[in-house]
Order: structure tokens, then C-alpha cells, then sequence
């Protein structure tokens, strides 16, 4: 890291501002390409989730992109990179294990538009339209 | 770790080097580079937990839409890709001029520092303009979280307890539903946006149908054949008809917009309970936007440092960690985007 070291006291990295601009305008087609998969449907694949996949994989390669030019963590020592990531890591640990327990329970969930509550609905009869 | 080390040269040869010390430096650092090593490692410290905050309602986020997909397949409709699009752009290049600002301050460019913190700060502004302009259309459409997401607050007052042997004490219950109509009369005409008529309906005339006002409507027929508890959203009723020439919300939309989805109080396929979708919508855009607004305020003491002329090249430490704390908030956005608008 020393050899990247600007030579003043700070000890900060200078980046300088050519790289900062490719790096925006990759972010921002990243952001285009983003918007783009949301649309694609992967209905006919029976893979719906593919959509959030996606999304959430071009999210992790702009943040790690955010991460490693705008935040300087190429250029920084590396536990820095290493408490980032672990956040990162340790908030995935939480939502897997969440996830985990929501999948087992997913069975006795009723949906809400399910067909269960709409026979429940149709049960019902239905109510004169105008009362005045 | 050997960055925060003692440099040997600079340890113990000169104990009397208080003097030399430039402003910036705190007595109990060895050098510059040490004491900015460690302000950024706090810094940093900071910004786990501030990921580690937002990760509690990544969980909810998480678990909610695992349980029930539909709820946010149907939401997220309703909220504007364009909107959303251009707040990550805007996002991004305040970014990028937060760190170019970064970069003039470590060449000691005071100029191009105060341009950039500027720019950024327009940025942020801007941030917040797309959304006021988001969360009032959220809030003219009825569109808020829990329990003031349109007819859903009356929705507590509807559930019948329908097992009861309401031959014994059918007036007790039609009082009883008459009690809820009134409080749901009175909450739905204390909403702006719901300009429902006057409760009109005479219920002393028609006693044990227990008719109440508009927009709740539960017949005798109902309490006697219906044999669980369920809630009756004016929706299933069919009462929303009645409404329709009412409840005209395409003012609101810009003109020139796509041609918008019904409206949910008429949309017969709009899963219960899809009010959560915008809880979690306003509980995490929220949150983001409080940083946001804390971030701009930031970038605005950077602005007033720099005008005074604190920073050079040999210190520009709160630069570098505010442009840091920037960055988290863009970094928090990139994830919320595609959550709510996209998928």
C-alpha cells in the first residue's frame, strides 16, 4: 500500500478523476442493465426468481464497484475491506438463516389471494349494491 | 495492522516535538498518517453497523415477501421505475463528485473541493426533491403503511365474531355492528382522500339487518350463513361501485404517464393486506432518506471547513471519512432500488 502513498502526510489515495468518471458511467449502465433484466420474464423457465437474482447480483457488483474505486478499499489495507465485507457477510448470515426458517413455514402460510380465501369470500353472499 | 505501528524513527527520539506539530494533530498521535489510519478504521467500524442497521430490515424485508410474494408483486406497480431510476442516477454521480472532491482535496485543489462538495450537495437536494415528489404522490393516492392504507383501518372493525349464537342476542350484535359503523364512518370521513358521502343510512329503521353507512355493508343473511370469522372489505362487497365516479384519482398522474393500474379501493385483485408492502417501502426509504438529509448536512460542514480553509494536503481526514458516509448511502441505495421498484 505504501507505493500507492501520495507522498503527502495523510496518507489517503488519490484516484484520479478520469477513473472516477468510467467508474459512474459503469455504475449508470450497470442501473440501465438493471432495469432492463426486471423486465425480462423468466415465467416460461418456471425460475420467477431468476428476476430477483439477477437484481440482486448486479446490485453486489455495483456496490462492489462503489466499494473499491469510490471508497478507495483497492488501494486500502485490507482489514478495512475485510470489516466491510463482514457486514456484509454477517447480514447474509441473518437473512439465510431467516429465509430458512420462513421456507419451513411456507406451507402452513395461506396466501392471501389464495384459492382457500376466495372460496372463503364467494361463501359469502353478496350484499344489495345500493342500501339508500 | 503494522500501519497504526510506531514508527521507529519518529518513537522516542524526540519527546519535545510537541511543538512541531501541525494544528490538526491530536497530542496523542505519533503522525498524520496514524492518526487518519485510525479516523478511517472508526469510520469504517461505523459503517458496519450502519449496514448492520439497514440488515435488520433487509430480514423483514426478506421474510415478509417470502411469506407472501403476491403482496409485493402487487406494490411495487405503484411505484414509479422512472422516479426511482433517476434518484440511483443521481445518487451515482453525487457519488462520483463526492469522491472527485476526495481526490482535489488530497492534491490540495481548494477550488475543485468546493465545486465537487457543492455538486454534491445539489446532489443531495435533488435526492430528497424526487422524494417529496414520490412520497406525496404515495400519500394523495392513499398509499401510506399500516393501518392508514385506505379501508384497512376499518378492516379491525370488521371482523365478525360470526360464530356466536346470534339468534340469543342478534340485537346485541347488530348494536355492536352498528358501534363499528359509526367508527368506521367516522375515520373514513376524516380521510381527505376518501370524500365519502355522509353516513345517510337511517340504521334505527332498519334495526337487525344491521346496515350501517356506506362502505360496510353486512346484511343478516350474511350473519347467518357465513360460519367463520372474516373480514369484509367494501371491495368484496361490491359497495365500491357505488363509489367509483369518487374516488377519481387520475388527477394525480401526470399527464403523458402510462396508462395507470386500477385503482386498488377498485382493484378486485389486490391481495389483503397489501398495505405491508408499504410499510416496509416507507420504513426503508425512510430511513435512507434521514440519511440522506444527515449525510447532506455532512457534506455542508465539509463545505463551510473547506471555505475556512482548514483542509490541505497534509490533512484533509473529515473529507475523506464524510465522502465515505456519502458513499453507504449510495451503497444502501443500490440495494433498495431494485427491491422495491424493479422486482
Amino acid at each position: 500500500m505504501s507505493e500507492h502513498h501520495d507522498g503527502h502526510d495523510s496518507g489517503g489515495h488519490a484516484v484520479s478523476h478520469k477513473m472516477l468518471v468510467i467508474t459512474c458511467i459503469a455504475l449508470l449502465f450497470l442501473t440501465g442493465v438493471t432495469v432492463w433484466a426486471s423486465k425480462l420474464d423468466f415465467n416460461e423457465l418456471q425460475f420467477p426468481e431468476l428476476n430477483i437474482i439477477i437484481a440482486i447480483g448486479i446490485a453486489v457488483v455495483k456496490v462492489s464497484i462503489v466499494g473499491l474505486i469510490f471508497m478507495h478499499l483497492r488501494w486500502d489495507r485490507q482489514f478495512t475491506a475485510f470489516v466491510f465485507v463482514a457486514s456484509f457477510v454477517l447480514v447474509g448470515l441473518f437473512i439465510s438463516f431467516a429465509m430458512m426458517d420462513t421456507k419451513e413455514y411456507q406451507p402452513e402460510v395461506i396466501q392471501a389471494n389464495s384459492e382457500q380465501v376466495q372460496q372463503m369470500i364467494d361463501a359469502l353472499p353478496a350484499a344489495p349494491k345500493s342500501e339508500h | 495492522m503494522s500501519q497504526l505501528e510506531i514508527q521507529p524513527d519518529s518513537h522516542g527520539t524526540d519527546h519535545g516535538h510537541d511543538h512541531d506539530h501541525p494544528d490538526h494533530l491530536g497530542h496523542h498521535w505519533e503522525n498524520s498518517k496514524q492518526q487518519f489510519e485510525a479516523g478511517k478504521l472508526g469510520m469504517w467500524l461505523f459503517l458496519a453497523t450502519e449496514v448492520l442497521l439497514f440488515g435488520g430490515l433487509f430480514v423483514a424485508y426478506s421474510v415478509w415477501r417470502g411469506n407472501h410474494p403476491e403482496i409485493f408483486q402487487y406494490g411495487s406497480q405503484f411505484l414509479d421505475t422512472f422516479w426511482g431510476a433517476l434518484n440511483t442516477g443521481v445518487l451515482l454521480v453525487s457519488s462520483m463528485t463526492m469522491a472527485m472532491a476526495v481526490t482535489f482535496a488530497a492534491r490540495g485543489n481548494r477550488k475543485g473541493i468546493v465545486i465537487c462538495l457543492v455538486l454534491t450537495l445539489m446532489g443531495a437536494a435533488g435526492f430528497m426533491v424526487i422524494k417529496y415528489i414520490e412520497y406525496s404522490h404515495k400519500f394523495h393516492e392513499g398509499f401510506l403503511p399500516g393501518f392508514s392504507f385506505y379501508e384497512e383501518p376499518s378492516a379491525s372493525h370488521l371482523w365478525l365474531p360470526l360464530e356466536q349464537e346470534h339468534d340469543q342476542d342478534v340485537a346485541h350484535s347488530t348494536l355492536e355492528t352498528e358501534a363499528h359503523n359509526t367508527a368506521f364512518a367516522h375515520e373514513t370521513t376524516a380521510r381527505d382522500e376518501m370524500p365519502l358521502p355522509p353516513p345517510t343510512a337511517e340504521p334505527s329503521v332498519v334495526p337487525a339487518a344491521g346496515t350501517g353507512p356506506e362502505g360496510l355493508t353486512t346484511n343478516e343473511l350474511a350473519l347467518e350463513t357465513a360460519e367463520f370469522a372474516v373480514f369484509l372489505p367494501p371491495s368484496v362487497i361490491g359497495n365500491l361501485e357505488n363509489q367509483g365516479p369518487e374516488l377519481d384519482f387520475a388527477e394525480h398522474h401526470e399527464p403523458g404517464e402510462e396508462p395507470h393500474l386500477p385503482h386498488p379501493l377498485q382493484d378486485p385483485d389486490r391481495p389483503p393486506n397489501a398495505q405491508k408492502f408499504f410499510t416496509i417501502y416507507f420504513l426503508m426509504t425512510g430511513l435512507h432518506g434521514i440519511h440522506v438529509i444527515i449525510g447532506g448536512f455532512v457534506i455542508l460542514w465539509l463545505l463551510l471547513l473547506t471555505l475556512r480553509g482548514r483542509f490541505s494536503r497534509g490533512y484533509y481526514t473529515p473529507v475523506d471519512l464524510g465522502g465515505l458516509y456519502w458513499h453507504i448511502v449510495d451503497v444502501i441505495w443500490i440495494f433498495l432500488f431494485p427491491l422495491f421498484y424493479l422486482i
